[in-house]
């Protein structure tokens, strides 16, 4: 080789070197972001134009966000016991986690379905489900406290759960895993002949809000996995996923991944009223607890209930059809109009879009393709609108905005998928920051979708952060979709592991929000409305301290005969009528929490002390420029000692001669 | 000579325009039962939207409970109904005033229109003597065991306008039946000087 071509080959090798770092794929840090900063710029003081409502997952809360900062408000605790302030751990919250297994501490937070009239939001409240000891919750919009959890029987899991009709006349929990009814001990193997599927309509009272089991209907043994109401011309409707259609109770992965389609379940709920009326309905003996909040007493109680209506819908006709939908169908969306309904096939390559008035017209012209077990199944081009090709790997959930357009998100290829409705056009996409799971567009599951924007909820955060060991933040982000094309804005960390959330504008909450709860309306059992009605009372064994919280002192902050062995309750009422001034109380050695007490509120702490001397107790929410002095001290004597009860607050005494020697 | 004078300008008969600006206004001040006469507001940065304090011919409104409570750190009084002997007979004093308003208009003579307006302008000024000696006595007289306690400070309200004491920024001004207030009162010397001008004039 002479010295020429050996230069041009070095030449060339550096040539090919730099040309293939350029080729390399950019990174996400080298996407443009424009003006982003300015779209999520939340100036102090200002307010975000939207409420995040986002389920918590295995956190069991919700978490409260605002959109587009992305700033976490507020957790509130729903099937989670809450230490930060108390819920679970006070008497008067601890009624809401029983169930017919006992206190249940715990939940998996899937599904957030806030309130609609009409079909629109109307701000009143947010529902979620508890996806491991089935149960459904309420939340008040006004106050963001949990104000009711209703178990659900026959259910083995709560995952399609808890979807809503347009006016909130029902929301629905669906079983996750179908069991064998009524706690039976059967052999596994016997899942075909055994096994159950079990969805429960729940009424929802227009005033109260309180909840109730309607009727359930006892379906075929599948996995419930997603469901959505109809609205507007299918309203009185509601539509199911189904997987698992083979039946497998073992190693569903792949035993439950056999068939080419599974079902979309259609169900046709004002016929099952009327099967109701007509008293159809076979009462079934079961067990579950219903916990409800009063918010004037300030005290949950907890009611076994003991028994649920159910239709059986392979012995009752026209009241549920099976459409065939693509492997294993996860999301199952209806959009704004009520027309269309889209099947996300886990596995499939292509999305459904089925035709509600498609639906109905081959029910009235029986264009089944058979049976199973008694139910028809519509055929599948009978009920299709078309499908939306090549949209990308793994769709799981959509969402919608007021312009006929869709936002799909992609678990396995990472991406959210705008299309239109109608056309079944694929309009943009943008990558997602990593594996999508749920995604959410203000509105979107309404009849009238807020738009703006489009926030996705990511089951991987990798490198997006600062690394905190191996488990890492949660995430969420956000995306512009003003434009016709979807834009990046935003990500932002959140806890627990966001499922579904939902969007809804801050003028719609903002108005109503409670400030404080007003003390003459306090009808507590416990209460001290006013330091005159502060007192200790002995009742046995059990010591009922009534205190009164006002800055900056408790009263009575002495109080002396206690003995080891005594329980202790006590009631903290917060005498403050000003917003944003709770108090706290928290005692030296307690086995439970802390309580914050709201204003005008009163919230007990239980404590059984074990050993004789002097306890301090204080307030824990800085409260005032004195609260360091908001402190107090119990006297514990021995059991069985006869120290005189005595109680006090700013009372001071020469010591007893020989006290202290 | 003169007492004739006198006696001839202060039994003068009014004009027709006067005794009707007379009655409305007397009839402007039935509003002081309807309406708050002042108002306290104070801000502080824990206060940003403020707090208010609204006083009514009879009782006082507000978040009084709330201003009281913070009060008590610096040794003031719980501010209370009762503390107001005043509440007792406001209202009979406007009613008085009001009255002698209306009297006025029917007796028809300067020497009446002379009389409502010194009651008129007397009453005021003294609302706001009487105010001032409340809020003095509120501010100075304070509870020597008080946790925060400022040598040589003292939180006496203002009068009229505006004044920081320690994190607060307080005004005190009319309210809407303070300002009608007034308005009757200039009406009342504004006839009375009508009035004076016009027989001054109709002299030369």
């Amino acid at each position: 080789m002479n010295k020429i071509s050996r230069w041009t080959l070095a030449l060339t090798i550096g040539v090919m070197s730099v040309a293939l770092y350029n080729c390399k794929p950019k990174g996400p840090a080298e996407i443009s972001m424009g003006d982003a900063a300015s779209k999520v710029y939340v100036a102090p003081g200002k307010y975000d134009e939207f409420y995040n409502i986002v389920s918590g997952g295995f956190n069991g809360q919700i978490g409260v966000y605002g959109i587009p900062s992305g700033r976490l408000f507020r957790i509130v605790p729903v099937f989670s016991l809450s230490p930060e302030n108390g819920y679970g751990f006070s008497e008067e919250t601890k009624p809401m986690l029983n169930t017919s297994n006992g206190f249940v501490p715990w939940d998996d937070l899937h599904h957030i379905a806030l309130s609609t009239t009409k079909g629109e939001h109307d701000g009143r409240w947010m529902f979620a489900n508890g996806n491991n000891t089935p149960r459904v919750a309420r939340v008040s919009f006004k106050s963001f406290r949990t104000e009711e959890i209703l178990e659900i029987p026959n259910s083995g899991g709560n995952h399609s759960s808890p979807f809503i009709t347009e006016n909130t006349e029902y929301l629905v929990a669906g079983t996750r895993f179908s069991v064998p009814m009524g706690n039976k001990d059967v052999p596994i193997s016997s899942y075909k002949e055994n096994f159950k599927g079990s969805i429960s309509f729940i009424k929802v009272d227009p005033q109260t809000g309180r909840m109730n089991i309607a009727f359930q209907l006892r379906t075929p043994g599948f996995n419930y996995d997603l469901s959505r109401a109809g609205k507007g011309p299918s309203h009185g409707w509601f539509f199911f996923s189904c997987y698992n259609t083979e039946q497998a109770y073992t190693l569903l992965e792949v035993n439950a991944s056999q068939k080419d389609k599974d079902f979309i379940m259609a169900v046709n709920w004002k016929k099952a009223e009327e099967y109701l009326a007509q008293g159809k309905a076979k009462v079934e003996k079961v067990k579950y607890a219903h916990n409800v909040y009063d918010e004037k007493t300030h005290t949950a109680t907890s009611t076994l209930e003991d028994q649920v209506l159910v239709l059986d819908v392979q012995e009752l006709k026209d009241l549920v059809y099976f459409i065939p939908c693509p492997k294993s169908p996860h999301g199952c969306d209806v959009d704004p109009s009520g027309e269309y309904i889209v099947g996300s096939g886990k596995l499939a390559a292509m999305m459904p879009v089925f035709s509600f008035s498609k639906i109905q017209t081959a029910i009235a012209n029986k264009d089944y393709e058979g049976d199973f077990n008694g139910i028809p199944v519509i055929k599948y081009e009978a009920a299709l609108h078309g499908e939306v090709k090549k949209p990308g790997l793994g769709p799981l959930h959509t969402e919608f905005d007021a312009n006929g357009n869709a936002y799909t998100s992609f678990f396995v290829s990472s991406e959210i998928v705008k299309w239109n409705v109608k056309t079944l056009q694929v309009l943009d996409r943008v990558p997602t920051y990593y594996s999508i799971g749920h995604l959410s567009v203000p509105g979107g599951p309404t009849a009238k979708p807020h738009g703006k924007y489009v926030i996705a909820y990511n089951k991987i955060t990798k490198d997006r952060y600062l690394p905190t060991g191996p488990e890492l933040t949660q995430s969420a982000q956000l995306y512009d979709i003003s434009g016709d094309k979807m834009q990046l804005l935003l990500d932002f960390p959140t806890t627990g592991e966001p499922h579904y959330a939902e969007a809804i504008p801050a003028s719609l909450i903002t108005p109503t929000s409670t400030k404080i709860y007003k003390i003459e309306e306090n009808e507590n059992p416990y209460v001290a409305k006013g330091e005159a009605q502060a007192r200790v009372e002995r009742k046995g064994n059990e010591v009922h301290v009534y205190m009164t919280a006002i800055r900056s002192h408790l009263t009575p902050d002495n109080i002396e005969g206690v003995n080891v062995g005594d329980e202790v309750y006590f009631h903290v009422t917060n005498l403050e009528q000003d917003w944003d001034v709770p108090h706290g109380f928290a005692i030296k050695g307690a086995l439970n929490a802390e309580i914050l007490i709201m204003p005008g509120e009163t919230q007990t702490l239980k404590w059984k002390p074990i050993a004789a001397g002097v306890v301090p107790f204080y307030c824990t929410d800085f409260c005032s420029a004195l609260h360091q002095e908001m402190s107090g001290y119990v006297r514990v004597s021995p059991a069985g000692s006869k120290t005189p009860l005595k109680f006090s607050t700013g009372a001071t005494e020469e010591p007893a001669p020989g006290a202290g020697q | 000579m003169w007492p004739g004078l006198l006696k001839n300008k202060v039994m003068k008969k009014l004009q027709p325009i006067s005794r009707w600006i007379i009655i409305l206004s007397a009839l402007l001040m039935l509003s002081a039962y309807f309406v708050p006469l002042w108002q306290i507001l104070m801000w502080a940065p824990q206060y940003p939207e403020g707090l208010e304090m609204k006083i009514w011919i009879n009782t006082i409104t507000g978040d009084v409970k709330i201003i009281s409570a913070l009060n008590h750190y610096i040794g003031m009084r719980h501010i209370e109904v009762t503390m107001f002997p005043e509440f007792q007979y406001m209202i009979y004093i406007v009613a008085f005033v009001l009255t002698f308003g209306l009297l006025t208009a029917i007796i028809n003579k300067r020497a009446a229109l002379w009389a409502y307006a010194i009651v008129i302008f007397s009453a005021g000024i003294a609302a706001l003597v009487d105010f001032y000696l409340w809020g003095y006595d509120y501010g100075h007289n304070l509870d020597p065991t008080a946790p925060i306690v400022v040598p040589g400070m003292s939180y006496q309200p203002p009068l009229i306008g505006t004044k920081q004491l320690l994190n607060f920024t307080a005004f005190s001004g009319p309210d809407i039946g303070g300002w009608i207030f007034l308005a009757s009162g200039l009406l009342a010397i504004g006839t009375l000087a009508y009035e004076l001008y016009n027989s001054r004039k109709s002299k030369t």
